[in-house]
């Protein structure tokens, strides 16, 4: 549940100046953004435009008691279990996906009582960034209703005042802090995205503070001649942290494709290892590479370049 | 011709899709099962899926495993958002949703949630994902799944999806106005739901299967006519179809 009232949301977003200011900040910066005890949502859905580079410096800076809201929780959710940094999961599904099965980290931690994992439905869960992101108390809707997610969830039922139906309330999100990868922005936070927008427009203005990397920066006259393109606009935005490839190993759409080898690789070591697997995984590809291009080094260019060849293959770029 | 009980699920489900509809399925058997309908008897059929594809035309041997990934957007016609896509299904244009489930009980209600108590589960299983919100928006709501014991179940330890929600017109009283279960589809049969109960009764049986190894199989009662029907078995054509479309079997296992 959100601890932040609509009005309290009002409050605290009127308090911050907004000006249109070089917001260019480097990654570990940024990330110091993120306090202890923070409610962190984080964009992309799954593992495409998840934004790793931001969580990989949140999970640096060691931070404690995070509350860590997704669409669809992937194994970064893992990562943050087992680092210690979050007990709190918001989500409608965690996993990798099918062929990976249930996630053996998520279920020793809720199972054994040490996170809580708070399921809503996926419309629920956009339902309830979209309050945030109108600045309204609840959003109305037919799911959940019948189920007993109803029962388990801060969702509330009413009788509607026009027509006598009954509807499911879901309670508006304002997080703390929305952690967000694009494919380009200005030094100011203006913002675009290619493919799936997923639930980051929503998520970028019911935050009250908003990082974003970006797969490259650009001038802002560049955004000004494509301004029908712009998804997120600067005053939602306090940080721009420059990120090519800056959600790998998942994918940004029309650069680069997941890296399933990688991903698989990982989710069979944790089935076999459990939590030391996850620690590993910390040490290597966290706590080790202190910079992206250590962290990019650890892949080669060879493969780098073969997600960025598929992907464009993929989204007709190159065919 | 030998066939694995997956390709009979995903061809059996293809087939329940009629020509010129719209289909939200999620990826695995419903991805494929949609894709096959489009490559035979329903070549308008429009896809949907939640990661926020409309009318995608996934490669074969390329299908996506996630279904907001590239793969998944491959030719659509529109990219909107998670939250669009799923309020395109409650303002009700989406025909067809394909579910799947840990465990279904007689009433066509799911769990993916939880095994044991919600506060403390005994499993944690994935969650609703959309699942919840394909089953409360969807027009007609079709079930793909394998038939085990373990799977149906006369009480759920959670309720996931809802599907007839209980007897007669509960769906109704939990305030779902619209859609209802009206297909599960198994390796073993096709069932529908009797009006009178909204329990889950047996249509007609998968080639080579019997109405006992089917209640063996059932961990509730389940009705059937004396002489259920008989579905006919997968063509050569269909499997070799679905074969080509997941060529490394990644979902046809």
């Amino acid at each position: 549940m959100a601890t932040v009232t609509f009005v309290e949301a009002r409050r605290r977003l009127e308090a911050k100046a907004r000006p249109m200011r070089d917001k260019r900040m480097a990654a570990a910066d940024a990330a110091s953004l993120v306090r202890d005890g923070d409610h962190v949502a984080i964009g992309g859905c799954l593992y495409s435009r998840t934004p790793m580079l931001l969580l990989r410096e949140v999970l640096r800076h060691r931070r404690r008691d995070l509350v860590l809201s997704r669409n669809l929780m992937c194994y970064e959710g893992e990562l943050f279990l087992v680092s210690g940094a979050s007990r709190d999961l918001v989500t409608s599904w965690v996993g990798i996906g099918l062929p990976w099965g249930l996630s053996r980290i998520v279920r020793e931690f809720v199972e054994g009582g040490r996170a809580r994992l708070e399921e809503w439905s996926h419309l629920a869960i956009g339902l309830r960034y979209h309050a945030g992101a109108m600045g309204v108390p609840f959003l109305p809707t037919l799911s959940m209703l019948g189920s007993d997610l109803l029962r388990t969830t801060g969702a509330r039922t009413m009788t509607c005042p026009f027509t006598g139906e009954q509807l499911c309330l879901v309670p508006a999100l304002f997080p703390d802090v929305a952690l967000i990868h694009v494919h380009r922005a200005d030094p100011f936070g203006n913002a675009q995205i290619d493919g799936y927008p997923h639930m980051d427009l929503d998520i970028a203005a019911a935050a009250q503070t908003v990082v974003l990397s970006a797969e490259e920066i650009v001038d802002p006259e560049q955004i000004r001649r494509t301004a029908d393109r712009t998804a997120i606009p600067f005053f939602a935005v306090d940080a721009v942290v420059e990120a090519p490839y800056g959600a790998y190993p998942h994918e940004c759409y029309g650069l680069y494709e997941a890296d399933l080898d990688h991903i698989d690789a990982y989710a069979r070591r944790v089935a076999a290892e459990g939590a030391a697997a996850v620690r590993a995984y910390l040490d290597e590809y966290v706590y080790g590479p202190a910079t992206l291009e250590a962290f990019l080094e650890l892949f080669g260019a060879g493969r780098l370049l073969r997600q960025s060849r598929s992907a464009r293959e993929l989204t007709g770029r190159w065919t | 011709m030998s066939y694995t009980a997956s390709e009979l699920l995903a061809v059996s489900a293809s087939r329940l899709l009629a020509d010129g509809k719209i289909v939200f399925a999620g990826v695995g058997t419903p991805l494929l099962a949609a894709s096959l309908a489009r490559l035979t008897h329903a070549p308008h059929l429009t896809i949907v899926v939640e990661g926020g594809a409309i009318g995608l035309e996934a490669e074969p041997g390329r299908l996506p495993i996630s279904t907001n990934e590239m793969r998944a957007g491959r030719r659509a016609v529109m990219l909107p958002s998670i939250t669009q896509i799923f309020l395109y299904a409650q303002r009700g244009y989406f025909d067809y949703g394909f579910l799947g489930g840990a465990q279904i009980d007689p009433y066509g209600n799911i769990n993916t949630s939880v095994i044991g108590p919600a506060e403390r589960p005994r499993v944690r299983l994935p969650g609703s994902g959309g699942a919840c919100d394909i089953a409360c928006h969807c027009r007609e709501i079709v079930i793909v799944t394998r038939h085990e014991r373990r799977r149906f179940v006369e009480r759920l330890d959670f309720v996931t999806s809802p599907g007839q929600v209980g007897a007669g017109d509960g769906r109704r009283r939990a305030g779902l106005l619209f859609g209802r279960v009206t297909a599960v589809v198994t390796d073993l049969a096709l069932m529908d739901f009797d009006p009178a109960t909204g329990r889950m009764r047996v249509v007609a049986l998968q080639p080579g299967a019997d109405l006992a190894q089917v209640r063996e199989q059932t961990g509730f009662e389940l009705a059937a006519a004396a002489e259920p029907d008989r579905l006919p078995a997968p063509s050569e054509q269909e499997l070799a179809l679905v074969r080509a479309l997941d060529p490394a079997r990644t979902f046809l296992g």
